[in-house]
């Protein structure tokens, strides 16, 4: 009876344990979910007033209530289109011979190695990369062109990998079948393999654009100004982007520039969250995710 | 017959192409990472043949832009531990509870809807965050703490380890996720409860997975640039002191490049060698974190 008794008590203490991890755990959960829309009431609160029209389609401005983000938008535009071009094709190419060509040997060890520690690489030091190699050796001086071409290195790793998941979900029975009935591996690339991976694929995608769009280091470091008052005519215009500009009303005393530091940072995180959200539901159609092994 | 051999012929070409285009894009992976090395070993050599390597790795003073120029980089290594470290601080308890619930308490639909959400935190840019820390949380901590300077290392810190915190809770309950399910069973044959299977079976399993997660997140926090750039200040101390001005590596680099140094200088150097001693910390964590992860995987997969 005694020792029932303290059983009892033992199991008591251990689910009291329990719940107050559970509680700590949910207070953690909610904890992350409170600074995420208080993140996004404060942008709101402070920038919705200057939010209009005028604001997105002006000039920036010594005053702050004349000042708008066109130049800073036009410049995020052509940026993040730029550096998809390049970083897509490079990135998917990257993956397909990784995964389907590539032979076991040192070089291929070598390219794994690679894109393992640039995965690990901050970004500001892209943003010197591009500096010394785009801007100077290249002659290519703050343009459109170095800031792609370093956007589009520094997310390569990232296209690579998801890439690579993908083409990896594919089941081998659908290789087995095209290259049994003759096809070379390119043509049961084209034809099979690539369509089935491209819903993985293009979240990988998404999600690199999102990326792209929000990184303000490296094209700080390339020289993008932070005061610009044309839009780009080419690629090999100076410029200037979202990230920046809202950085450049930040570092202002003024709260006049507050304001629409706030109000630009409600344009950046539409566009980003929503890219965001996209691929998480695209992904979440997809994956189906694997048991636990025994 | 002809017709045929010119088809196959086509698509052999074809395919010979297509590899060996694919081949020559994955190799910019290779020139990318050499490039990156051989360009901060250069730049930093032509800078310690003006600067002594002892006096910066011990001067206890960073004025590279002053008259009186001093180039000791512990003070922007001060400023760079006291962010990371507040960061991880928050990041890894937090991050732990969330993995143990998501992995071992959360249906899939609380999961699914729970997991998302942590993503969406880490997709928010980071001058984002930096607006947040300073024109939010500081404020907010100066009610707190009224000896709160403007810029600090504390609010910054906080809010890196929100925007790192994702990072952890995500590895580490993918480390959980692949402990055998026999693990857990055997520890309920032998009467546990499911907390104690959470947490003294998968846990301890999962340990080097979330260390991993724990070093990968460390390394995030190190080469964070515009949430300290904005928060932080620019001021080199060698402080532990989480309530005055800092400076990061980070936040030097960015600042110095900011106002437009001539290349070849030695304040262009300058930039160089600190980037070097970024570069060196961020592989390495990284190589540990791989290691550990590596090793997880071939115990249980």
């Amino acid at each position: 009876m005694k020792s029932a008794l303290g059983t009892d008590m033992l199991l008591v203490r251990k689910r009291q344990k329990e719940k107050v991890f559970l509680v700590l755990a949910t207070l953690a959960l909610l904890f992350s979910l409170v600074v995420l829309f208080t993140l996004i009431i404060d942008a709101f609160l402070d920038g919705l007033p200057r939010l209009n029209l005028k604001f997105l389609t002006s000039f920036p401005s010594r005053k702050p209530e004349e000042a708008g983000i066109l130049p800073a938008m036009v410049g995020s535009i052509y940026v993040t289109v730029l550096t998809t071009l390049f970083a897509i094709p490079l990135g998917v190419g990257s993956a397909v011979y990784l995964e389907v060509y590539a032979p076991k040997n040192r070089l291929s060890a070598a390219i794994e190695a690679s894109i393992a520690t640039l995965g690990g690489v901050p970004s500001i030091i892209y943003g010197m990369l591009g500096l010394e190699l785009f801007a100077r050796v290249l002659q290519l001086g703050r343009s459109l062109l170095t800031g792609a071409l370093t956007l589009a290195l520094l997310v390569l790793p990232i296209v690579i990998v998801s890439a690579r998941e993908s083409l990896r979900t594919v089941p081998q029975s659908l290789w087995e079948a095209a290259l049994a009935l003759g096809a070379t591996r390119w043509q049961a690339l084209k034809d099979q393999i690539l369509p089935v991976a491209f819903p993985g694929i293009l979240t990988g995608i998404i999600l690199t654009v999102s990326r792209a769009i929000g990184e303000a280091a490296p094209l700080i470091m390339i020289g993008a100004l932070t005061y610009v008052a044309f839009l780009p005519r080419g690629v090999l215009s100076p410029f200037t982007t979202l990230p920046i500009q809202i950085f450049n009303w930040v570092s202002r005393p003024q709260k006049a520039f507050h304001a629409n530091a706030a109000a630009g940072i409600i344009v950046l995180l539409a566009v980003t969250l929503s890219l965001n959200a996209l691929s998480i539901v695209l992904r979440n159609r997809l994956e189906k995710r694997a048991p636990r092994t025994l | 017959m002809k017709e045929t051999q010119r088809v196959l012929r086509r698509a052999k070409k074809e395919e010979a192409f297509v590899r060996h285009l694919f081949f020559v894009f994955s190799l910019v992976a290779i020139f990318t990472t050499l490039g990156i090395i051989g360009m901060l070993f250069f730049e930093s050599f032509l800078f310690f043949r003006k600067v002594n390597v002892l006096s910066f790795l011990t001067d206890t003073q960073w004025t590279p832009l002053f008259y009186e120029k001093h180039f000791g980089i512990l003070p922007l290594l001060c400023g760079t531990f006291l962010t990371t470290s507040i960061a991880v601080l928050v990041a890894a308890p937090l991050g732990i509870l969330i993995a143990i619930f998501l992995s071992e308490y959360a249906t899939p639909r609380t999961r699914n809807i729970c997991k998302p959400i942590l993503e969406v935190l880490a997709g928010v840019p980071t001058v984002v965050y930096g607006y947040f820390a300073l024109l939010f949380v500081t404020p907010l901590l100066k009610r707190v703490i009224p000896s709160l300077a403007g810029f600090n290392a504390l609010s910054p810190g906080i809010v890196m380890g929100i925007m790192i915190l994702p990072l952890v809770s995500s590895l580490s309950e993918d480390a959980m996720h692949a402990v055998p399910q026999s693990l857990r069973e055997a520890g309920y044959a032998l009467g546990s409860t499911k907390f104690e299977v959470a947490t003294k079976i998968v846990f301890p399993a999962a340990f080097s997975g979330v260390t991993a997660s724990f070093i990968l997140a460390l390394s995030r926090a190190i080469g964070e640039t515009m949430l300290v750039t904005i928060a932080a200040g620019s001021m080199p101390q060698l402080t532990l002191n989480p309530l005055v001005p800092v400076m990061t590596m980070t936040a030097f680099i960015a600042t110095v490049s900011l106002g437009d140094v001539p290349a070849g200088t030695l304040e262009y150097q300058t930039i160089f060698a600190v980037g070097l001693v970024l570069f060196l910390f961020t592989f390495f964590l990284n190589l540990i974190a791989r290691r550990l992860r590596q090793r997880f995987r071939e115990v249980y997969q």
